[in-house]
């Protein structure tokens, strides 16, 4: 993607201010921080989109709305995110199937009981992290980059989907549906799950061995290597937790919009890896933003709710999705540079 | 066999396989008007794969060429039918975007699959503006070659022997086509060597973009409509194809010739299914299987290489 000797002017020294004068600085590092971008990013279109709206009292409701449809990008793109920081070529593109897959294999587990939801998550789950594990075999095995080895393993994972849900719409469980369309004092009990899941990505990234080795592996395959660090098992490790995630979010998905169909995941293959960019992750892998997923989960959605408001049709709405895009990332600079 | 000549043999092997079993299953496909039906829907996709074969050699990925096909193709059907003038602006307009957009993604050091992430929510928006719902006339002077009856063998072979030709010239023996492989390769050493990086991703991506415009127009010449999703399948297959015909991620290392063999391979791997008469559920998944069974055998190969 980029050269290896690179020599613009912007470069990370900025992110270490000599003077450290108090709050000065302290704003000074903030600015620098590769999430806040999609965070300012994210209250300007917020903002537009109130503006755009007749009153203020739609406020609170697009707040929610943005938080529980948010809930489900943050959660898959947080997967995406591990997997994107292993190291420059590494990209799950199989998330639309495992979705559609893990999906199909909750509601048919749940088969509209309330009493086999928990059976019905952990099945989906499973689902996922059984297609991580297929997709770093088929990595592995076959030598193959990870972006086609993924998008392989995809359509057979899709095959699957098909073959297993085909016809049968199988509704959630009432309890399910309910759950997933809860509010805790407001806030969509979805967007408390992703912000758990956040909380553990963000503590496993920044405390744990394994936060740690995929950093390293990102930064410096084969320093990594050298130092010790299992490379291999960590990549594993990575693809399994998005899978894994994937799934998750594939009966989330189900419950909360009456059932499981194929095409649930399909706008989270560009999605998830436009979230991860914008929120500062680095596409060559080594440096995870986990606040930016939020930010740039919230500007997506906005974005369009922004457009809707102001009475675009979908294919005006969509060439400003990409023209805002791609002035996110132009203006948002050279982010790859270490 | 050397490993080398393995390697390059490998994407001709599948294709005439994949045609072996056909004709095995099906003789009467073994006829000029059988071979000509069964290659017709690869014609665009050659050029899809050399568009995307380019962008590949200088160590990027497009994401974006499916749905910029799709838009040419809406461009075709509409705007070059109405007021062909107009339509040729479009179309030079759009080739321009790709450009700049290759000489963005050098001058901001920008990752390109981000890039053409972005660039494909334009040609997509840009088509369903252009055509809202399927439909459009392509102009008759750009349909009506596509029913001619080529002399020897049918038009897709043709095609596939001048496409295959052109790609191996440009790429092989031309000056541009070495730069774009040696950026591909190491792009510091051709910076060093006085060339301008922006002004040769730039050339590299209009390229792309030409090779693309040829794959949406054509595809509207067989079609005579269009829709702003009908190419959207490109992207993928497209990327699938230059792989299976010997190029690298890493950049640097693609093979015209192979990439054409490979976009045939991938059209024929889709009507293949329906010969063996698979269950319809399965035949998105023998695809996948297809893709891995020769991505397997290509590992092996390099296997056997590098342990000389």
């Amino acid at each position: 993607m980029t050269s290896p000797s690179s020599s613009s002017s912007a470069s990370p020294a900025t992110a270490r201010p000599a003077t450290a004068g108090g709050a000065v600085a302290g704003l000074g590092r903030l600015a620098t921080r590769p999430w806040v971008g999609s965070w300012l990013a994210a209250l300007v279109v917020f903002g537009v989109t109130l503006a755009l709206g007749s009153g203020r009292s739609q406020g609170a409701g697009l707040i929610g709305a943005a938080l529980s449809f948010g809930a489900f990008t943050v959660l898959v793109s947080l997967g995406q995110m591990l997997v994107i920081t292993t190291g420059p070529g590494n990209a799950d593109l199989s998330i639309p199937s495992t979705i559609a897959l893990s999906s199909a294999v909750s509601m048919i587990v749940m088969d509209g009981r309330d009493a086999m939801i928990v059976a019905g998550l952990v099945a989906a789950v499973a689902a996922g992290a059984a297609v991580g594990v297929f997709n770093f075999a088929l990595i592995r095995l076959l030598r193959i980059p990870p972006i086609i080895a993924t998008l392989a393993g995809s359509l057979i994972v899709m095959s699957m989907a098909i073959s297993f849900g085909r016809g049968l719409k199988i509704k959630p469980p009432p309890l399910f549906s309910e759950a997933v369309a809860l509010r805790v004092a407001g806030i969509p009990l979805l967007a408390l799950v992703a912000l758990v899941a956040t909380l553990a990505v963000a503590v496993m990234l920044e405390r744990t061995l394994l936060g740690r080795r995929i950093a390293a592996v990102g930064q410096n395959e084969r320093a990594a290597a050298l130092a010790g660090v299992p490379v291999e098992r960590t990549r594993l490790c990575a693809y399994v937790i998005c899978a894994a995630l994937a799934g998750l979010t594939g009966a989330l998905l189900a419950g909360f919009s009456g059932g499981n169909s194929l095409d649930q995941g399909e706008e989270y293959l560009l999605l998830t890896i436009a979230v991860v960019v914008i929120g500062g992750t680095a596409v060559g892998g080594g440096r995870a933003s986990v606040p930016g997923i939020w930010g740039a989960a919230l500007f997506m959605f906005l974005l369009v709710a922004m457009l809707n408001a102001s009475g675009a049709g979908p294919g005006l709405r969509m060439l400003c999705t990409g023209l805002v895009i791609l002035a996110v990332i132009v203006l948002g600079g050279s982010r790859e540079e270490r | 066999m050397k490993a080398a000549t393995l390697r390059t043999a490998l994407p001709a092997f599948a294709l005439a396989l994949l045609l072996a079993t056909v004709f095995w299953k099906q003789p009467r496909a073994m006829s000029y008007f059988g071979v000509n039906l069964l290659l017709n829907l690869a014609i665009p996709i050659i050029f899809a794969t050399l568009a995307q074969m380019m962008i590949l050699a200088v160590g990027d990925l497009d994401l974006s060429i499916g749905p910029f096909i799709s838009l040419v193709a809406t461009i075709g059907a509409t705007l070059l039918a109405q007021q062909p003038l107009l339509g040729v602006a479009a179309l030079l307009a759009a080739v321009a975007v790709y450009a700049l957009a290759g000489a963005v993604v050098e001058w901001r050091r920008l990752p390109s699959i981000v890039v053409t992430l972005g660039l494909s929510f334009v040609w997509l928006g840009a088509a369903v503006l252009l055509l809202p719902t399927p439909g459009g006339t392509a102009p008759e002077w750009l349909s009506e070659p596509m029913a001619w009856r080529a002399p020897l063998v049918p038009l897709p072979i043709w095609v596939a022997l001048a496409a295959a030709g052109a790609g191996h010239l440009l790429i092989t023996r031309s000056a541009f086509g070495t730069l774009a492989r040696g950026m591909g390769g190491n792009a510091a050493s051709v910076r060093r060597a006085g060339w301008s990086l922006v002004r040769l991703r730039a050339g590299v991506y209009a390229t792309a973009g030409l090779f693309g415009m040829l794959a949406g127009l054509l595809l509207v010449a067989q079609t005579t409509s269009a829709d702003a999703n009908i190419a959207s399948r490109y992207t993928l297959v497209s990327i699938a194809a230059v792989i299976l015909g010997g190029g690298e991620f890493t950049g640097g290392r693609v093979s015209p010739v192979g990439a054409v063999l490979g976009a045939m391979t991938m059209t024929l791997a889709a009507s293949f299914l329906t010969f063996l008469r698979i269950a319809p559920d399965w035949q998105v998944g023998m695809q996948g299987l297809i893709l891995i069974l020769v991505l397997g055998l290509r590992a092996a190969i390099d296997r056997l290489e590098s342990r000389r």
